[in-house]
């Protein structure tokens, strides 16, 4: 569509000489030498008005390079059409600027694309089986009222007109889920519903050439009208929860680049062999697992096993895939790769987990369990028994199986689930929840334990210093200027952290693995590692400056993430139990699990180990909500009964959890628990209130006492509640 | 009863135009941020002066 529009464009551009115009002219080849412009997507997790999207659409059309950006609030993303040197990278920073949290979504749209055709062709099916069902009701209502003879088979045949097409156009979703859940020899809940749409019509059409009393026409049109509501409810939650979970960009590039006989080539990870030499730059992420020979640098290990403080490298130090280099390049000898590695362990832990999991069947899929061959026998016991009290009167026994099924018809229960998992996960995703997976908010609602990692989850995991404000004013000038110069984690938190003028520094240089060091007059000061500047370790996370021969200390803190103490205190209140399982050492975890008044906690916990015991409380019985991100969680993730995991978290872990927070807040969490609870309680209520109708329907009907206009009714009235009692989730 | 032979067409008709509106509105892709799209409408950009 785009490229098709930037075509004309270029087509019609007037050119420097008339004459040139027929022939390719020397501006609209260059143009078509540029590449197309790049089309990005971000994902706004917090934009929530009319004022966000004015904020966002101006600071983006701001930035040099960008044609065009747009907002779109329903999905909470936008598209920006810019110059090919504009990165989604680059455009961050500047929404966060603005105040607005933003992720990259992956370009390649296809698939978004995709699903927007499916919900235009269902919405479109929907208006046609909307316009149809207005005409024939209309209609019907004449010939209920009491119209006969000829102007009632005038108004059957009008009504044939309108609703045989209809259903042969509207109702093709459910004729082809039909199909396949018979072929692969199973009754789901498409067949009898296929069923009666089918039989209803025929029965209609047959009626109408004999000119009998009743026909279905407008039940056939009706239930195709409710049912595809309720089938494009469901598309919409699923689309909104794809679109932004799924397409958030991989972070992981599966590329290393290996050292042989001095030249440097990228290669994929998958053409590495033990022996290998991979050169990982700082800010890069360890391909492999292998040993440290040469470079000086730290490690941040947080996402593989949850420990919040960066650990040194040097030669003869083991490496494990997956960790994230920090500050000096390293080269690194491979001595797993592939298959044999930790990243593939942990994967194949994943997978174990996964497999091991029991599966869940939602409460829709249990209600048609039981429904459809219920429906079938009551259908067929009507036409036997009619067949055989009325002495083989195929049309009248055909007649009542029909109005049997067209009663029976589980236009309700159709409507049932996707009206509530609609309101329920709307109302989630404006708090900052992404339910992924449908039958999450049911597996939500049972929970009794809940699990927490630490860092990354209830922390941030970026360190915020504690003590500045104890810190002399020109030692702290000298300390930010040092910082300046780093990118190690806590250098950069102490930037972010002072608001004091950086003095001037001279000869300003990283000294990998230990810290920046520089000249101030003349004097060599540094930030780093206690004993590189001769200070005396302390036992938090801390760095040393050392300044005109003296030696300070500057602390860091891990930040509680916000909200986490309002959701542990609601959970708790809930009467929720909690547990806090980390990789990190025991002090923190000690003193964040005191802070958060959880009494149950443990400290150093491998990733098998955390698996174990998410198993084991699952063995005495408990439903367990993990909360994790980090790639040491992923395994307890894909375990546990139902999971959530931060935006922030790794790749894996989002893939393994059933519902992601885009926020930075944790507060939303405590919400998820209360609203799901909230909404199995409305799908139940939903599934008593269509049960209800049928029991009052039914015997109706198999008495062969059904008209149309008792269908039409039970139909209506039935799907109205039903939709209602979803609206009244708060 | 023969004032229907114009009645019923003339009710389908304006049911037909509803229906091809609706198609216009659905590919001319209006349905696609419904949330933003009443939200837009309260922006105060263009009050004072027109969109360029």
């Amino acid at each position: 569509m785009a490229l098709a529009e930037e075509f004309d464009a270029g087509h019609v551009s007037p050119s420097a000489c008339p004459a040139c115009a027929a022939a390719p002219s020397a501006e609209r080849l260059a143009e078509l030498a540029r590449p197309a412009s790049a089309r990005l997507m971000l994902s706004l997790p917090t934009a929530h008005c009319a004022a966000c999207m004015s904020t966002v659409e101006n600071g983006l059309q701001a930035v040099p390079g960008v044609q065009s950006a747009r907002v779109n609030l329903t999905l909470r993303r936008v598209s920006v059409d810019a110059d090919p040197e504009v990165t989604a990278e680059s455009l961050i920073p500047i929404l966060a600027g603005l105040g607005y949290e933003a992720h990259e979504l992956d370009p390649g749209l296809l698939s978004a694309t995709e699903t927007d055709k499916q919900g235009r062709e269902l919405l479109m099916r929907l208006g046609v089986a909307g316009f149809a069902m207005m005409n024939v009701m209309l209609l019907s209502v004449a010939v209920w009222s009491g119209a006969g003879d000829a102007t009632r088979d005038l108004f059957h045949w009008v009504s044939a007109a309108i609703a045989l097409p209809t259903v042969v156009f509207a109702g093709q979703p459910f004729f082809k889920s039909a199909l396949a859940s018979l072929r692969v020899g199973r009754l789901g809940m498409d067949v009898p519903i296929s069923l009666a749409i089918i039989l209803a019509s025929s029965i209609s059409l047959f009626e109408t050439f004999n000119s009998g009393n009743h026909a279905y026409f407008d039940a056939a049109v009706m239930l195709v009208f409710f049912l595809l509501a309720g089938r494009y409810l469901d598309h919409r939650t699923r689309a909104v929860a794809r679109s932004a979970a799924e397409e958030l960009a991989a972070l992981e590039v599966p590329r290393a680049i290996r050292v042989a006989d001095g030249v440097e080539e990228t290669v994929a990870i998958s053409a590495l062999a033990v022996g290998d030499l991979v050169r990982v730059r700082p800010g890069g992420r360890m391909p492999v697992d292998g040993e440290v020979i040469s470079g000086m640098s730290e490690v941040d290990r947080s996402l593989l096993t949850g420990e919040s403080l960066p650990a040194v490298a040097g030669p003869g130090t083991l490496v494990a895939a997956g960790e994230i280099n920090l500050t000096g390049p390293l080269m690194v000898r491979v001595i797993a790769a592939g298959r044999d590695s930790s990243l593939h362990r942990m994967a194949d832990l994943v997978a174990v987990a996964e497999s091991t999991k029991t599966q869940y069947t939602s409460l829709a899929e249990r209600a048609a369990r039981a429904y459809s061959p219920l429906v079938h026998l009551l259908s067929f016991g009507a036409f036997g028994y009619w067949m055989w009290a009325t002495g083989g009167d195929m049309r009248y026994a055909i007649n009542i199986s029909a109005a049997v099924l067209i009663i029976t018809c589980p236009c309700a229960l159709g409507l049932a689930v996707p009206a509530v998992v609609t309101a329920a996960s709307g109302k989630l995703f404006r708090k900052g929840l992404l339910i992924k997976d449908g039958t999450a908010l049911e597996r939500l609602a049972e929970v009794d334990y809940v699990v927490f990692d630490k860092t990354g989850t209830l922390t941030l995991g970026t360190p915020t210093p504690t003590n500045l404000d104890r810190l002399p004013m020109d030692a702290l000038a000298v300390a930010t200027a040092l910082a300046a110069g780093s990118s190690h984690p806590l250098a950069v938190a102490l930037t972010r952290a002072a608001n004091v003028p950086p003095v001037q520094l001279t000869d300003i240089r990283e000294v990998p693995g230990y810290g920046v060091e520089a000249r101030l007059n003349g004097q060599i000061v540094r930030l780093g590692r206690a004993e590189w500047v001769g200070a005396a370790p302390a036992s938090e996370t801390a760095t040393y400056l050392s300044v005109a021969g003296q030696t300070h200390a500057i602390l860091f803190a891990d930040k509680l993430r916000p909200g986490a103490e309002t959701a542990i205190a609601a959970m708790q209140a809930a009467g929720l139990r909690l547990m806090l399982l980390s990789g990190d050492a025991p002090a923190p975890v000690a003193d964040l699990a005191a802070r958060l008044g959880i009494t149950d906690f443990a400290a150093g916990k491998l990733p098998a180990e955390k698996v174990a015991q998410v198993r084991a409380l699952q063995d005495q019985g408990h439903k367990v909500l993990m909360v994790g991100d980090g790639l040491n969680d992923t395994a307890a993730l894909a375990q546990a009964y139902v999971s959530i995991s931060p935006a922030s978290a790794l790749d894996a872990a989002r893939t393994a959890s059933d519902i992601v927070l885009l926020g930075q807040d944790m507060a939303p969490v405590a919400d998820a628990l209360r609203i799901a609870k909230q909404s199995t309680r409305r799908i139940r209520e939903n599934f008593a209130l269509s049960a209800g109708y049928n029991v009052i329907a039914v015997p109706l009907a198999l008495a062969g006492l059904a008209t149309p206009l008792l269908a039409a009714l039970a139909m209506s009235i039935s799907s109205i509640t039903v939709s209602l009692n979803a609206l009244r989730l708060r | 009863m023969e004032i229907l032979t114009i009645l019923i067409p003339v009710s389908l008709l304006l049911g037909g135009i509803g229906l091809v509106a609706f198609f216009w509105a659905l590919k001319s892709k209006q349905f696609d941020d419904p949330q933003g799209d009443a939200a837009r409408i309260l922006k105060t950009d263009y009050d004072d002066h027109p969109k360029p």
